[in-house]
């Protein structure tokens, strides 16, 4: 069978035999996305952006749930709007009420009106986001996605809204769908935190009109036989601004990709992340970044620790269009090898067609500086604790991309704990 | 010489079918065998009959013309690849001569005033003095009329026109030569390395090489001498519609050092002109070789019209340990260059280093870098590469650095800068960073940014020329890799990195 046959047959064993009929507002864009992933095929070891991360298992049978490690909420202190989600069923009973000031929450499985809101988002930034790159598991998301939050912000929501994913089944094949628009001049915090199942899917799409701001935080501590695949895209007017923080943590095979277009002038958007790895476990963060806008700002910074044969993978691109003079573009990617065994495999890219910028990446990649650990074992730290300070020290500048002080200390908390469950 | 080809392939024990393609060839080709014989020029196109020819006309053994048709075979199942950052237009494998020899002495240009005088004044502008101007040219060298201490081959279309200190190198010991004289003169060398540090399967363009190379460059530098002057190669496209293939393989013996240059250059012409060049090296125990390109192949005009399709594998093997290799590059010509010097670090602690200037104006574009690939423990690489847009052109860097789990202890170093000069041109940057061990510090940081306003003001301001400015303060983003150049090289590349970007301002 060659590679392209056993792509298809791969492709019509994942779909199976009863694709849901679409109803509703999204079934021309579901059925766009079906026409575009048949086109395009599952992704395989030899695309270019799939060289660092196998899909093969993600491509194969779901797994079984593996250990949990639960952790404290994020937010607490905010008293978040929660909104949770059982292996990708929405559990009203887990959830807070969905009525909400400055703006309107219903779901992905109860809205079927023609007119919706999110009809013009559904499908339509994650199509866009397929240019240059194929991202085919975001299309077969599109294509199937039954359930998600469909968000639409109208005014300054001072209270963050906490999408709460819970694995409970053996062996979960989770696909949500969240569309998030913000009016002009929205404010909203979206926190996510939790395993979506066994095997997660997700795609979030964010409409930012001009002078939004969107605050997202992510704490992906989840089981630790867990695959998951993300995808956020975001598409920011003028003057917007974005700002994303991701923890990764535990998974066996997670793939984050963060899509970004820059389309309005002086937007902003910054992206963050910081990934504890240990054991077999492998994380993937790739972004995409366009500028096409004048004088926007994108800054990414991202932070990988390896223990134990793990592998850490970076893909970062930030392509300046013609257009987008005054840019200014940051990207830096660093890995701590607390080991022999474990992998940093790094694909910083620039690709700039305007002349006034200022860009600029940076990529390292290193075990743990001794003569640092050796002054704190001088000055009374034990060798684990002296270790753990300077992981975290490490991670300092990721969480730093954190703006609220409440939800970056529940991150740090976060970090500390992993690192003491796992004795990095 | 039918009869001739036949009873050595029957003396190697090849089967009787081969033989009778090999008669069928040769009876084909009767005809235009004889007028190829006075005109020296192979039938236009790509076919087994043309390796067949280039083997024969340049006097090679059995193993080699095997060599040969084993990697055109093979070439006939590859593809070309897309994946670098180039947009051309198709390349017609058929409509380019293979190979090309000047007809006679008498076809050469006698004196320079047969020389397009642009091509002069381009000389005049670059400081070269008039002997070596002559030789560029394609002028016929007067043997022994040299006076600089620096060894000579010059690869005129097809054929190497000579080498010149030959005698002095040979006093320490120094093979300098075409390869094509290798082959005869030194079989057991070439054979035992061609091939072993770029296979013939290696990539499209490689493979393409190993078929149709018609000559090129053969140093062997004994154990434990260091070359006594610095030598060189000029490499020049002249005869239109051909394809220019040469393979340089230069082997480094322990302990030994040589320190190499090669220029490159070809006239004015409306058609694109492929070069597929392969370059070897092979580093012994505590050896160094110290490799330097201008490669400045006729570009096309400000529409892209014309200029040379450059498709270049290079690669050093540095097999025993303390091996040291430097590769430093000023790449301004080309229409379409794509080309990755790399390096393979075998030996524990040894050394690769990377010095690239890579300028693109008007409508050229550069896709270049390097690979150093960690074998060896506490191995070291450096990677310092100057890229420059201007223009329409295109610019990128595509490198990678691969720190194997048993490179304990391996470094490097990695920093690219782009230079933009105006909006309607473009720099990219193209990194591949994978470490597998964690006893090794791998850095890479890359900027890109525009002339700077207030330098060129200030130069501006001191009654400088726009044009003079934009050269200085491009001159000074460059300096670090112009540095690494040897002293001949770096004058010539200081104004060389000046005309290419002529035209860029105002």
């Amino acid at each position: 069978m060659s590679a392209l046959q056993k792509n298809r047959a791969d492709l019509s064993a994942r779909l199976g035999a009863d694709v849901p009929k679409a109803v509703g507002f999204t079934q021309h864009a579901r059925a766009r996305a079906m026409a575009r992933l048949q086109a395009m095929g599952l992704p395989h070891g030899r695309d270019e952006y799939w060289r660092y991360t196998a899909p093969d298992l993600l491509n194969g049978a779901v797994p079984n749930l593996g250990a949990q490690h639960p952790q404290g909420q994020l937010g607490a202190a905010l008293g978040p709007l929660v909104l949770t989600f059982c292996d990708g069923v929405f559990d009203a009973a887990a959830s807070s009420d969905l009525a909400l000031e400055g703006g309107q929450i219903t779901l992905l499985s109860t809205a079927t009106t023609d007119l919706h809101f999110a009809q013009d988002i559904y499908g339509s930034l994650e199509e866009r986001g397929q240019t240059p790159v194929a991202r085919p598991f975001a299309a077969l998301n599109t294509a199937l996605a039954q359930e998600g939050v469909l968000l639409h912000i109208t005014g300054k929501i001072a209270q963050p809204i906490l999408l709460n994913y819970v694995a409970k089944a053996g062996q979960s094949d989770v696909i949500l769908h969240h569309c998030i628009k913000l009016d002009s001049g929205a404010e909203a915090t979206i926190l996510e935190q939790g395993s979506l199942g066994a095997r997660g899917n997700l795609v979030i799409e964010v409409d930012m009109a001009a002078g939004s701001a969107l605050h997202h935080i992510r704490s992906q501590t989840s089981d630790d036989a867990a695959l998951a695949v993300t995808h956020f895209f975001a598409c920011l007017h003028a003057n917007a601004a974005l700002k994303s923080f991701t923890l990764c943590a535990h998974g066996r095979l997670i793939r984050n990709e963060t899509v970004i277009e820059l389309v309005g002038d002086n937007a902003v958007a910054h992206v963050a992340g910081a990934s504890l790895t240990d054991g077999p476990d492998h994380h993937d963060d790739t972004i995409f970044i366009t500028h096409q806008g004048r004088s926007c700002e994108s800054r990414q910074v991202y932070k990988n620790v390896l223990k134990n044969g793990a592998v850490g993978v970076f893909q970062g691109k930030i392509l300046v269009r013609q257009s987008a003079q005054k840019t200014d573009g940051y990207q830096i990617s660093q890995s701590l090898l607390l080991d022999g065994d474990s992998q940093f495999l790094a694909k910083p890219e620039l690709e700039i067609y305007a002349d006034d910028v200022k860009c600029s990446h940076g990529s390292t990649s290193g075990a743990i500086d001794d003569t640092a650990l050796f002054y704190l074992q001088s000055r009374g730290v034990p060798r684990a604790q002296a270790q753990a300070l300077l992981v975290l020290a490490f991670m300092a500048e990721a969480v730093g991309e954190i703006a609220s002080l409440d939800l970056a200390e529940d991150m740090r908390a976060q970090i500390e704990a992993v690192l003491q469950r796992s004795r990095l | 010489m039918v009869d001739q080809t036949a009873e050595m392939i029957a003396r190697d024990g090849v089967d009787q079918e081969t033989i009778d393609t090999v008669n069928a060839m040769s009876g084909k080709y009767k005809h235009g065998w004889e007028t190829d014989i006075d005109t020296e020029y192979a039938p236009k196109g790509l076919s087994e009959d043309i390796v067949r020819l280039i083997s024969t006309k340049n006097e090679e053994p059995q193993w080699l013309l095997d060599w040969r048709l084993a990697a055109y075979r093979r070439w006939l199942t590859m593809t070309e690849p897309h994946w670098a950052m180039l947009k051309y237009t198709a390349i017609d494998y058929q409509d380019q001569y293979y190979y090309a020899k000047p007809k006679s002495m008498a076809e050469k240009p006698k004196s320079l005033d047969e020389v397009d005088p642009k091509l002069l004044a381009t000389y005049a502008k670059l400081g070269i003095p008039l002997r070596e101007q002559a030789l560029l040219a394609g002028v016929e060298v007067p043997e022994g009329a040299e006076t600089r201490k620096v060894a000579v081959d010059a690869v005129f279309d097809s054929v190497s026109l000579g080498t010149t200190f030959k005698a002095e190198l040979a006093k320490a010991g120094v093979i300098f030569c075409s390869i094509s004289e290798a082959v005869r003169e030194h079989p057991e060398l070439v054979q035992q390395y061609l091939g072993t540090v770029v296979p013939a399967s290696d990539n499209y363009f490689a493979t393409l090489n190993s078929a149709v190379f018609s000559d090129g460059s053969f140093v062997y530098i004994p154990k434990g001498t260091r070359c006594p002057m610095e030598l060189s190669t000029y490499f020049r496209i002249n005869a239109e519609n051909t394809g220019q293939f040469e393979r340089t393989l230069i082997i480094a013996d322990e302990g030994s050092y040589v320190s190499y240059l090669e220029g490159c250059t070809a006239p004015k012409r409306e058609t694109h002109q492929l070069h597929a060049a392969v370059v070897e090296l092979v580093i012994l125990k505590d050896a160094e070789i110290k490799y330097s390109t201008v490669q400045n192949w006729y570009p096309g005009d400000e529409n892209g019209v014309g200029g040379i399709y450059n498709f270049v594998t290079k690669r050093a093997d540095c097999r025993g340990d303390r091996a040291k290799v430097m590769w430093t590059q000023v790449e301004t010509g080309s229409a379409i260059t794509w080309k990755y010097p790399s390096c393979i670090l075998r030996g524990h602690e040894s050394q690769g280093e990377f010095y690239s200037i890579a300028i693109a104006n008007n409508a050229q574009q550069a896709d270049t870098g390097t690979k150093m690939i960690h074998l060896g423990r506490n191995t070291k690489s450096r990677i310092v590469s100057k890229g420059i847009s201007a223009g329409r052109a295109q610019n990128t860097y595509r490198g990678q650095v691969s720190i194997h789990p048993k490179a304990t202890g391996a470094r490097n170093y990695t920093q690219c800068d782009s230079l933009l000069i105006g909006d309607q041109c473009g720099a990219h940057t193209v990194p591949y960073i994978e470490v597998k061990n964690n006893s090794s510090r791998v850095e890479h940081e890359a900027t890109t940014s525009k002339v700077d306003d207030d330098q060129l003001f200030y130069c501006r301001s001191r009654g400088m020329g726009e044009e003079e400015a934009v050269a200085l303060v491009v001159n000074g983003f460059c300096k670090e890799v112009l540095q690494a150049l040897p002293m001949e090289f770096a004058m010539e590349a200081q104004s060389l990195v000046a005309i290419s970007l002529e035209g860029s301002v105002g």
